[in-house]
């Protein structure tokens, strides 16, 4: 048996979605073609991204669908700053995930950008003070900010609203994969130039997620062909994940609150169990105002690829960090960016939590964690050169 | 049994890790990370380092239907075996860098790893036969002496030998890869990976000058007398003919043969074929793999210096910091640095690390 605490990896797909999913792949037709079928199919994916609009706080044209939520923050970093020409630097913070990071990173290579970094402080939330400097300094040098709307492995929510307030006219992009469906996300109210979420994250399937872009921006597009997303975004419209994305986003949002409060209740107990199970634990992860369902906790002396096969062997899903292409784990930049060391990063865990787990699950999980982390720390000791 | 299958991404190890299945064995597949940036080892390796290397063993492990993870042994790997190579190199010597893998990295930081997570040993695709004796548990070569690589195992102790487990030392090897194919692994006609896992190109001799340096140096003769140059003492092969670029030609016409290089002074000295016989051979840091022979006295024994090296009769004694060998007939060309490893027959008696020959 498996229990599942990886949520914020992907989260289990909801039966609306699959309901959506099955009904629409059986229909014929080209969203973009102008015959009875390809309007039907267009009819579909227009009444689903009204939904959606609607329970992101945006107009339906300012969702712009992708096949990722990696490409939807690649279309934000790179199409903004390819908007302005002008303007070479980029602003965001330290514990971005990797699909931020990466497609910066790689303008400051090949399209010679720069970026800045927004320290974290303890409180698992951007350094405001650290972005009123950068903006009085160079505000007239930035081409985008981009602050994630909360954190993937500690669970903080950022001060998204404080930042729009701070850059004025600045681009502000969120990625908020995350946040939707999980907490309130508003896109009209916080604000924001643009933000990205993700099916799968909510429920829906794989391999959909949109862009929201405010109204009568124009991004550099970094797909060419037929110009189907407001020329911005090019392939034929996938239809069946659209619709079922929107399934999905409905259901969770009409439960999420219920959900809130039962995942957070589940947090809390396996936060306080875990600290009496193995005293010496150190939790990472922020409480409030935060995801329901992450925990992050460091275990020293042991090393967390160890805790997740051990944990694996014992039916029990969790992860951490990240890991490079060829598999090999890596310390979290996140727990360094909160001022964690490298080895006590990794040795350093994430359960995320979410609306199918128990009571009964989590004591299960207790039950064996204090022989998981002797043993880790038993293969600590002993392993490498002497 | 609880074993970690180590598996590299060749055919030999997943093999190896469905016959540890198939023999009621709780197996875990795990693929060592021997680099700290695989993806420079993209295109071009031939060893066990590449991102495609991983992806396959995780394939494989699929298809066998276990558990797979990624160890990242890459620091490990670097200070105990790469480090241990430059060294070696550097000081003269010419090392194996398999040798110090398999004491360092498999049978050591991977098994005490093991041990340490609750596992009973590691199974590998190396081709050794175990026996179980009333002494303890012994290793001889494999069936297949294509393939056998008792030679790259004999630095193990009875300690890492008890952890230590080759299903495929009773097969040859082409059988291994008729077994693969039924078994649907698709890695079945993979190549043998060759050379030097970390130095990708097979350029042994350009990899080590980028390294450490190519301070242009003497070519002398045993006398002393200079007869021409190199480009790096290090890049030499105690026993080697070719490519010394020697344009003085011998008082007899006889070729000439690198009979040592002297790292301090970066001198390379050449000579006749007479002058590189060995008859007696020391070597230090003895590793017993199984029964500890008895010491200061004789006993009759093969030697073997070279992975693939012939079987040289001997008569051998301990004496408890060395191992000291006088072969029957004289072997041309031993360099220090060579592992030294003594067989019983077929039985892997131990090791040494060769510290000088007469």
């Amino acid at each position: 048996m498996t229990i599942y605490l990886d949520h914020a990896a992907t989260a289990p797909i909801n039966e609306a979605a699959i309901d959506a999913l099955n009904t629409q792949v059986r229909k014929l037709g080209n969203a973009s073609s102008i015959h009875n079928p390809g309007r039907a199919v267009r009819k579909d994916v227009e009444d689903a991204r009204h939904k959606l609009s609607e329970l992101v706080g945006a107009n339906p044209s300012e969702i712009i669908f992708t096949g990722s939520g990696t490409e939807a923050n690649n279309l934000a970093i790179k199409g903004f700053f390819w908007q302005a020409p002008d303007r070479n630097v980029i602003v965001t913070s330290a514990f971005e995930h990797h699909a931020i990071l990466d497609p910066l990173e790689w303008l400051v290579e090949h399209e010679a950008a720069e970026e800045i970094r927004i320290p974290i402080t303890k409180a698992g939330v951007i350094d405001l003070d650290f972005l009123r400097n950068i903006v009085a300094t160079r505000g007239s040098e930035i081409a985008v900010i981009s602050v994630m709307h909360s954190n993937n492995e500690l669970g903080s929510i950022q001060p998204i609203a404080e930042v729009v307030k701070i850059t004025g006219n600045i681009p502000v992009h969120t990625d908020a994969v995350q946040s939707f469906g999980k907490v309130e996300f508003d896109f009209a109210k916080l604000g924001v130039t643009a933000a990205t979420i993700s099916a799968h994250k909510v429920g829906g399937p794989l391999g959909i997620a949109a862009l929201i872009l405010r109204r009568g921006l124009d991004l550099t597009p970094i797909l060419h062909g037929g110009g189907q997303e407001r020329e911005i975004r090019s392939g034929t419209l996938n239809a069946p994940s659209i619709v079922a994305f929107t399934a999905a986003a409905e259901y969770a949002i009409a439960n999420q609150e219920f959900n809130f409060a039962k995942i957070r209740e589940l947090r809390d107990y396996f936060i306080s169990g875990l600290k009496s199970c193995v005293p010496d634990v150190t939790i990472n992860s922020i409480s409030d105002p935060a995801l329901p369902g992450i925990v992050n906790a460091t275990f020293s002396g042991t090393e967390s690829d160890a805790l997740l096969l051990l944990l694996d062997t014992e039916g029990i899903s969790a992860s951490a960090g990240s890991a490079c292409s060829a598999g090999v784990p890596r310390p979290s930049h996140v727990l360094v960016a909160l001022g964690l060391s490298e080895s006590d990063a990794d040795a350093s865990l994430r359960i995320s939590i979410g609306t199918t787990n128990t009571k009964a699950e989590i004591d299960q999980v207790l039950a064996v964690m204090p022989s998981v982390v002797e043993r880790a720390r038993n293969a600590f000791v002993v392993s490498g050169l002497n | 049994m609880k074993l970690i299958a180590a598996m590299s991404g060749g055919v030999d190890s997943a093999v190896a890790a469905a016959r540890a299945v198939e023999a009621g064995h709780e197996v875990i597949g795990v693929h060592l990370a021997l680099s700290s940036n695989p993806q420079k080892y993209r295109s071009g390796a031939r060893g066990c380092c590449t991102i495609e290397d991983s992806h396959d063993a995780r394939r494989a492990a699929d298809v066998i239907g276990i558990p797979f993870y990624i160890w990242d042994m890459a620091e490990e790997f670097h200070d105990g075996v790469v480090e241990n190579f430059l060294s070696e190199y550097a000081d003269g010597r010419t090392p194996n860098p398999c040798l110090r893998c398999n004491e360092k990295i498999k049978f050591a930081a991977v098994l005490d790893r093991a041990r340490g997570l609750g596992f009973d040993g590691v199974s590998t695709g190396h081709y050794a036969q175990m026996q179980e004796t009333p002494l303890g548990r012994v290793m001889h070569r494999a069936v297949d002496p294509g393939k056998d690589q008792s030679y790259v195992l004999a630095v193990l102790n009875t300690e890492q030998l008890a952890g230590a487990h080759f299903p495929l030392g009773d097969t040859v090897k082409d059988q291994v890869r008729i077994e693969a194919k039924r078994r649907g692994l698709y890695v079945a006609n993979k190549p043998d990976s060759h050379d030097i896992c970390f130095v990708p190109s097979g350029d042994n001799a350009g990899w080590l000058r980028d390294r450490l340096g190519s301070e242009v140096g003497s070519i002398v003769d045993e006398d002393g007398k200079k007869l021409g140059e190199h480009k790096g003492a290090y890049t030499y092969t105690i026993g080697q003919r070719r490519g010394l670029g020697i344009t003085i030609p011998a008082a007899g016409g006889e070729p000439r043969y690198v009979l040592k290089i002297e790292p301090k002074t970066n001198t390379v000295v050449v000579g006749s074929h007479e002058a590189l016989a060995v008859s007696k051979i020391v070597g230090d840091q003895p590793i017993w793999c199984g029964p500890e022979p008895k010491i200061n006295i004789e006993h009759r024994g093969i030697a073997q210096v070279r992975a693939h090296g012939s079987p040289l009769a001997c008569t051998y004694l301990q004496s408890g910091t060395e191992i000291k060998v006088e072969l029957d007939e004289p072997l041309f060309g031993l360099a220090a640095g060579q592992g030294l490893v003594i067989y019983d027959g077929d039985r892997v008696v131990g090791s040494a690390t060769v510290a000088r020959t007469e």
